[in-house]
């Protein structure tokens, strides 16, 4: 059945003006597109001398000539002495690192008796098979504590920063008002190539993280980079399955039971150590045999602490700096 | 060994696990939790005032199971001790006195952060006192500065973020620069515990070799501990960074954050460097001239301006400028002076900047002078304290302003080539604080016809209560200076 239109609409539709024009019927541009000229105003000495005292009077106004080009030459004397600064910062770090100990001579100051401890005693004083985590989670850990507070401060001045100050409790409202502010609207949802890779990498990643954590005190690695690694792999599931499948696993109730669980195991378990330590007890923590995954103290827990709070600062940072929230 | 003991480690650990804890509480629990940390851990440092000053040495205390330069380590002499109690009890005092406006300018939700942070800063404060370990006092100063930053900017206004950018640009560029010194420094003596580096460079001052690096290291960590804490050319952050933020915060930053590196600079010049080396190298006189100039030219800037806040603010650069005077002048005495001008200033100017929030509330929430006429009338108290904060600034005797100028002066006098300079720029400085200070006074005392709306002062206990406390502690540190410098005194001695 042929859809035809009564003559009242298809006189409406562009096709009938078409139509009309090709037919020669009615020329659209009669009359609409001829230059009318304008009226000239009646020019007088007066009103030309109002107009342009007007205009001196905005340029003054709105440029300030005289303060901009005071302003202007300011502002090459100081790009000028800000290089000339720089480079002569950079000139006198250089040369003094051309005066510094040579690297490679065996008689440096930095040979002393402090790495040579850390290489020889490592292993039978704290367990680790990996000095550097030996290093950082138990000879210095006091500094490592220190370190995952610096975490714990950035995500903290980051929420403040960009955290929504709207409630969840009106979240409808939320989403309403700020469609355009908000990725969970305008966000891809079905990149399947990047949905597919995520499905083969995520696993994988996670995985690949929670291992080099957990043999942090026997191969390279610990708890910087596995939680490293894990914040990568939480972001590239949130790139690609969006917040309402990330919401189910992350959400800011977990980051902050996380963060806490983690810093005060560790604050707690450090303590008990520094205490037993400096008062000269015995600290009833076995080192187990190096080289085992259950050995080396505290190191272990506190490896997994440290992760679990770098994973979360890093997946933490991406939402945030993402358009919208948790 | 003593229980005492252990009271350093407490205190570094009880605020971070405050902090901590803070981030799982709502926002009145964190309140709570805040000020309870604050005030046990000003108990805790009492005792240990006290404890120490029975012994009459400073100790060492393992962080571990392992000796020094291997493991970490803190250190606590009578010095550091008097610092903490000091420093709690003004953090104490700034929260009590800017707890209303806090609820008002902060989001409520965001408050419990603002107790994370508050918290995170006191144990960096506690750590940069107690540490005796380069690394570490790294690791707390990155603490302070990011703690910092988020405590200027949880105000959420759009010149609070920019302040707060400012102040993270500056303030990482004074960190950068401590972490290259500390760097060289770790290249050229193999250590990070403070006093082997001592030996160290003791050994190389003797010997001449390394002398360019070892005076570059020395110079980049003095800059840089100088952009924190604000030294005359470098105080480009502070008065938008004081004057918009909220009124604890403002206290806080002025009277402890700069304080806190001003302190770790005294430390590295006694415990690390070494005061004859650094006495030695020309660092010391630039720090001399500078905080000459900081004392003139911050009080010029403070004459300029039309904010009551940022006024304060600028008075805290010649404040600073006054400190690294007495650093510069390169005596015992004259150090002993910035150790007292430290606690002057901080007890002072946390005191003017909780007064000014009073002020400026009665008159319609205004920071300008114009309308800030007549206000102590509609706040007596908040008029009073002001008062007595800008007699303090100026130098009139009976509060603790008038001792610490007493005792730069006198420091001045035994000393040959710097009396004058001295003494000529103490005097400039005097008038020119009197001029900017009893301007104000004048102005908050200027009855005006109608006299506005009283500010509205029911259930208000709190406010007064701190404003007393805080002139108690003024003119406590007025009256009362001699035995405090004594304890300085021999708290230096300790130090070296």
């Amino acid at each position: 059945m042929s859809r035809r239109k009564s003559q009242e609409e298809y006189e409406r539709t562009k096709a009938f003006r078409f139509w009309r024009w090709m037919s020669g019927k009615q020329d659209p541009y009669l009359g609409k597109v001829e230059l009318v000229p304008r009226e000239e105003p009646e020019e007088t000495e007066l009103t030309i001398q109002e107009r342009m005292t007007e205009r001196q009077m905005i340029r003054d106004k709105v440029y300030d000539i005289e303060h901009n080009k005071k302003l202007g030459v300011f502002h090459k004397i100081y790009e000028a002495l800000a290089v000339c600064f720089c480079l002569a910062l950079a000139g006198i770090l250089l040369y003094t690192v051309s005066l510094l100990p040579a690297t490679g001579v065996a008689d440096k100051p930095v040979n002393n008796e402090v790495p040579a401890r850390y290489i020889e005693k490592g292993l039978q004083e704290t367990g680790a098979v990996n000095i550097v985590t030996g290093m950082i989670l138990d000879y210095r850990a006091f500094d490592t504590f220190g370190e995952s507070n610096v975490l714990f401060a950035a995500t903290t001045t980051v929420l403040i920063l960009l955290h929504s100050r709207k409630r969840a409790k009106d979240k409808q409202r939320r989403e309403e008002e700020s469609e355009g502010e908000n990725d969970r609207v305008y966000e891809p949802k079905q990149d399947s190539v990047l949905q597919v890779a995520a499905c083969v990498l995520v696993p994988v990643i996670i995985l690949f993280g929670i291992y080099v954590i957990l043999n942090g005190h026997l191969s390279p690695g610990g708890g910087f980079s596995g939680g490293a690694i894990i914040g990568a792999g939480l972001i590239l599931y949130l790139s690609a399955f969006g917040f309402e499948k990330t919401e189910k696993l992350f959400t800011e109730k977990t980051y902050k039971c996380i963060s806490f669980g983690a810093l005060t195991t560790y604050c707690l378990a450090k303590s008990y150590s520094f205490f037993t330590g400096a008062n000269h007890l015995e600290s009833h923590i076995p080192l187990g045999t190096p080289g085992a995954i259950i050995s080396s103290g505290l190191i272990l827990i506190l490896n997994i602490c440290v992760g679990l709070v770098v994973a979360c600062t890093m997946y933490t940072f991406y939402v945030m700096f993402r358009k919208g929230d948790f | 060994m003593d229980f005492v003991r252990n009271f350093p480690f407490f205190s570094i650990m009880l605020s971070m696990f405050a902090g901590i804890l803070c981030s799982i509480l709502p926002r009145r629990a964190a309140r709570w939790v805040n000020l309870g940390a604050v005030g046990t851990i000003g108990a805790l440092s009492a005792g240990l005032l006290g404890y120490l000053l029975k012994t009459g040495e400073s100790y060492t205390y393992l962080m571990g199971h392992f000796p020094a330069p291997w493991g970490n380590e803190i250190r606590a002499g009578v010095l550091e001790a008097g610092m903490a109690l000091f420093f709690c009890v003004i953090m104490l005092l700034s929260l009590l006195g800017g707890q209303k406006k806090l609820e008002e300018d902060v989001a409520e939700e965001k408050q419990s952060l603002y107790f994370i942070l508050m918290n995170l800063l006191l144990s960096s404060l506690l750590a940069l006192l107690y540490t005796n370990d380069l690394f570490t006092a790294y690791v707390f100063v990155e603490i302070n500065t990011i703690s910092a930053c988020g405590l200027i900017m949880i105000r959420g206004t759009g010149r609070t973020i920019e302040a707060a950018v400012r102040y993270m640009i500056m303030s990482l560029l004074g960190s950068g620069m401590l972490l290259l010194g500390i760097c060289v420094l770790y290249d050229l003596t193999g250590h990070l515990l403070m006093s082997n580096i001592k030996e160290q460079v003791a050994l190389l001052a003797v010997s001449g070799e390394y002398h360019i690096p070892l005076m570059v290291c020395i110079g980049l960590m003095c800059v840089g501990l100088a952009i924190k804490s604000a030294l005359f050319p470098f105080h480009a952050w502070l008065p938008d960074a004081y004057g918009y933020s909220t009124v604890s915060s403002a206290a806080v930053l002025s009277s402890l954050v700069s304080k806190g590196y001003i302190f770790l600079l005294m430390k590295l010049i006694y415990r690390v460097i070494g005061f004859e080396v650094f006495k030695d190298s020309h660092i010391i006189d630039v720090l001399f001239v500078f905080g000459l100039m900081g004392m003139i030219f911050g009080s010029l800037s403070a004459i300029r301006e039309n904010d009551i806040k940022r006024m304060i603010a600028f008075s805290s650069v010649a404040q600073i400028g006054y400190i690294y005077m007495g650093i510069g002048m390169g005596t015992q005495f004259a150090m002993a002076a910035s150790v007292f001008h430290i606690l002057s200033h901080a007890a002072t100017k946390s005191l003017l900047f909780v007064a000014t929030a009073g002020l400026c509330d009665v008159s319609g929430g205004s920071k300008h002078f114009v309308d800030l006429t007549g206000a102590a009338y509609r706040d007596k108290w908040a008029g009073a304290a002001f008062s007595v904060g800008a007699l303090s600034m100026v130098g009139v005797p009976l509060f603790s302003g008038f001792i610490s100028k007493l005792l730069f002066a006198q420091a001045a006098v035994n000393l040959s080539g710097r009396m004058l300079p001295v003494l000529v720029v103490l005097g400039i400085s005097t008038i020119l604080n009197a001029i900017y200070f009893m301007k104000t006074v004048i102005r908050i005392y200027t009855p005006v016809k109608e006299n506005g709306a009283k500010g509205n002062q029911d259930g208000r206990l709190l406010y007064p209560l701190v404003l007393c406390l805080f002139i108690a502690l003024n003119v406590i540190l007025g009256v009362n200076s001699q035995p405090i410098v004594d304890l300085i005194e021999q708290g230096l001695q300790m130090f070296a």
